[in-house]
């Protein structure tokens, strides 16, 4: 019925109400969101939905005392962390300076910047889709590290999935296209799901909304 | 002996097709092929339905897809039925004129006139082609011997002028009968030009293009009543045009926030209400619809009503968001209420009840339990339209399968019809379906994991005043209509 040779990790229920369902309903949508850039032109009102969908879980799984953010230790590292966070929602990477959007101007370029390099088939992965012929370089790592990164969660590995990349080319608006859970998520502040590395053992989880601000300023202006 | 019986004035006209084991009564009028781009098929040839490339890159290489019929309409008379489709073709058919000799071919549509509406263009800046691909047709009322119709891909809007000439001048002092100058010393005599009647020729002639204004993607167009102005719509702004002026639009809504981060909602669908010129409602994928008032201010981010439907929290789930998200809205006819799709769902509002819909019909509710395998496929992200027949009194969406639903507002009986070539002999009498969702399956039942979910119906139309369905299924057009016996 389905497109065949997808392994399907849903069971065929309403919702995953099970950790590892939810867990995988996450990892799903977060492929999503990557694999949207392959396209084109991303089509928003899916990207916005998934995302919501992330935050949602994201929510969920606070609450469950299953998920935690780690509170930013230095204010060096903070940043990357939130910056990973954009990275896997909206993932793109560009040649090529952002222009400064200019909300005034209709004609002006709101910058869709296209997508990440193809993964190629993840093995024992769910995602048999084809992979894109598209590849226009900037993330260096196959979806497989991704995957690997966020469910071993072991400290540090983010940053050096994303070390390599270079802030300079984003440009917000279109980077965000893929909406982080912002201010509004709430006093948990969850826009950071994807900084997979473990807290450290009695910190706190909430976020510090300002250093997110600080991250866009540096953006924005590089 | 077939003819209108659905009054424009609004007495209600029962769905004659019954439900269960009845004999529905629409048939097959005929199954129409839109010519490919790459060889031009005559209506009746048949052709091989190659396998649609349904992944996420647009893949040219298949001259099907561009064939993929993307919107569907009729003008305001009904005579008219214009389709848009990926390759960004317009093709119009016109219905066949009733004639004595051959009452029973009134209501057969055939090909009136095609042309290419919108190229693929790259946009230079961002680097990312733009589709051809129209996402909307709208007509506008005609006025003279011409039609005009809207058409938008998801950038730019065209004003398009269709105008039929069958008379040429003939009889011309410096030109010969083939068009070529002759030589002004042998001219002898003076004469004036005559018009003699040629073939019918019907020509597509782009009036205006609206380009320009729209960040995101146009996914709706809207005609005001005052035939003056109209508006477009993309994932977050509103621009209200006047037909004369292509060089400036007015931004009405924008629900673009300052920090994109932000961004949880997009507008999925506006339209203009059908009578008052000041008023017009937009759809949001949080399943809420915004009614404003232009008169209120210029720029409409404040609503005058908004409609939103509690959350039944028995029903909750990750996808709650995802299903809610509206994917078509329309006004009545009357202006009275506007319906609005979901995706298992059609919700009628009365435009003076804000709380909740007057009436929720269930489309496939089946789907319910396989949402997070529709979630993996991306099927729940299809964005089905709706439409209302002439009278408001029954309403059509389409489902998978190549199946079509009708709900009969009046006497709440409902109908699933398939298009499908198998059963599509012309004046065929199309059987009602029906999907088992458990136990034991009928004879004539299909079960839900036997559905094809890569036939979907997500285009339809509703002849203004008759009963004559439009039901796109992907490359085909099916014309149906309501057998009065």
């Amino acid at each position: 019925m389905f497109a065949r040779g997808l392994k399907r990790k849903c069971s065929e229920e309403e919702a995953p109400a099970d950790p590892l369902q939810r867990q995988s309903l996450l990892d799903m949508s977060l492929v999503k969101l990557q694999l949207c850039h392959m396209l084109a032109e991303p089509n928003l009102c899916r990207s916005v939905l998934i995302a919501n969908t992330v935050r949602q879980i994201q929510e969920e799984m606070t609450q469950d005392g299953s998920w935690c953010l780690p509170r930013p230790q230095t204010p060096g590292r903070a940043p990357r962390d939130r910056l990973v966070s954009t990275e896997i929602l909206c993932r793109s990477a560009r040649a090529g300076p952002p222009p400064a959007p200019d909300p005034a101007d209709l004609a002006s370029a709101l910058q869709t910047v296209p997508a990440a390099q193809a993964p190629g088939v993840v093995p024992g992965g769910p995602w048999d889709r084809a992979g894109p012929g598209e590849s226009r370089g900037g993330f260096p790592r196959s979806l497989d590290q991704v995957f690997e990164t966020l469910e071993n969660h072991g400290p540090g590995a983010v940053e050096e999935l994303f070390s390599d990349v270079d802030a300079s080319y984003y440009d917000l608006d279109a980077v965000l296209t893929g909406m982080v859970g912002g201010a509004k998520s709430g006093p948990e502040g969850l826009e950071s799901f994807a900084s997979a590395a473990a807290p450290p053992p009695g910190t706190g989880c909430k976020a510090d909304l300002g250093e997110l601000d600080h991250v866009v300023e540096i953006l924005v202006e590089t | 002996m077939l003819g209108p019986w659905c009054s424009p004035t609004g007495s209600p006209a029962p769905l004659s097709c019954e439900t269960g084991c009845g004999e529905g009564t629409w048939i097959l009028v005929c199954r129409l092929l839109v010519p490919t781009q790459v060889s031009l098929l005559s209506m009746e040839e048949d052709i091989d339905t190659r396998k649609i490339n349904n992944s996420f890159l647009r893949d040219h290489s298949y001259a099907t897809e561009a064939d993929i019929i993307s919107t569907v309409e009729f003008n305001h008379t009904g005579e008219l039925l214009a389709t848009g489709d990926k390759g960004g073709r317009v093709v119009i058919f016109q219905r066949e004129q009733e004639s004595k000799n051959q009452v029973h071919r009134r209501g057969e549509y055939n090909v009136y006139s095609t042309f290419q509406s919108h190229e693929p263009e790259f946009d230079y800046l961002k680097s990312l082609e733009i589709e051809e691909k129209i996402n909307k047709i709208r007509w506008l009322p005609q006025q003279n011997a011409a039609y005009f119709l809207l058409s938008t891909n998801d950038k730019t809007v065209k004003l398009w002028k269709v105008s039929e000439r069958d008379k040429r001048p003939e009889g011309y002092n410096l030109k010969d009968e083939e068009g070529r100058l002759r030589d002004p010393a042998t001219i002898t005599t003076l004469r004036v030009p005559v018009l003699r009647p040629m073939d019918l020729m019907v020509e597509a002639t782009p009036r205006r293009v609206f380009a320009n204004a729209h960040t995101y993607h146009i996914n709706s167009i809207s005609v005001n009543s005052d035939y003056e102005t109209y508006m477009s719509a993309d994932d977050l702004r509103i621009n209200l045009w006047n037909f004369e002026i292509t060089n400036q639009s007015f931004n009405i809504v924008d629900i673009k926030p300052a920090n994109m981060e932000e961004l949880t909602e997009v507008i999925t669908a506006a339209e203009f209400h059908p009578h008052h010129c000041n008023t017009f409602v937009y759809s949001s994928s949080k399943g809420t619809i915004r009614l404003c008032d232009m008169r209120a201010s210029a720029l409409c981010d404040r609503h005058t009503k908004f409609f939103e439907e509690p959350e039944d929290p028995s029903n909750r789930s990750f996808f709650s968001e995802i299903i809610s998200s509206i994917s078509d809205v329309k006004f009545s006819h009357s202006g009275r209420y506007i319906m609005t799709r979901d995706y298992l769902t059609v919700k009628v509002w009365d435009l003076n009840m804000e709380n909740r819909p007057i009436e929720t019909y269930q489309v496939h509710d089946y789907l319910r339990s396989k949402l997070c395998s529709l979630y993996e496929n991306d099927c729940i992200f299809d964005k089905f339209e709706c439409v209302w027949n002439g009278s408001d009194s029954v309403i059509m969406t389409g489902s998978y399968n190549n199946f079509f639903r009708m709900f009969d507002r009046n006497t709440k009986r409902d109908v699933t019809l398939e298009a499908s070539r198998e059963n599509s002999k012309p004046r065929a009498i199309l059987k009602p379906r029906k999907v088992c969702v458990g136990g034991k399956r009928r004879k004539d039942e299909i079960s839900v994991d036997s559905l094809d979910f890569s036939k979907k119906i997500l285009h339809t139309a509703w002849h203004p005043s008759e009963n004559i369905i439009a039901v796109a299924a992907t490359n085909n057009l099916y014309i149906f209509q309501d057998k009065v016996n």
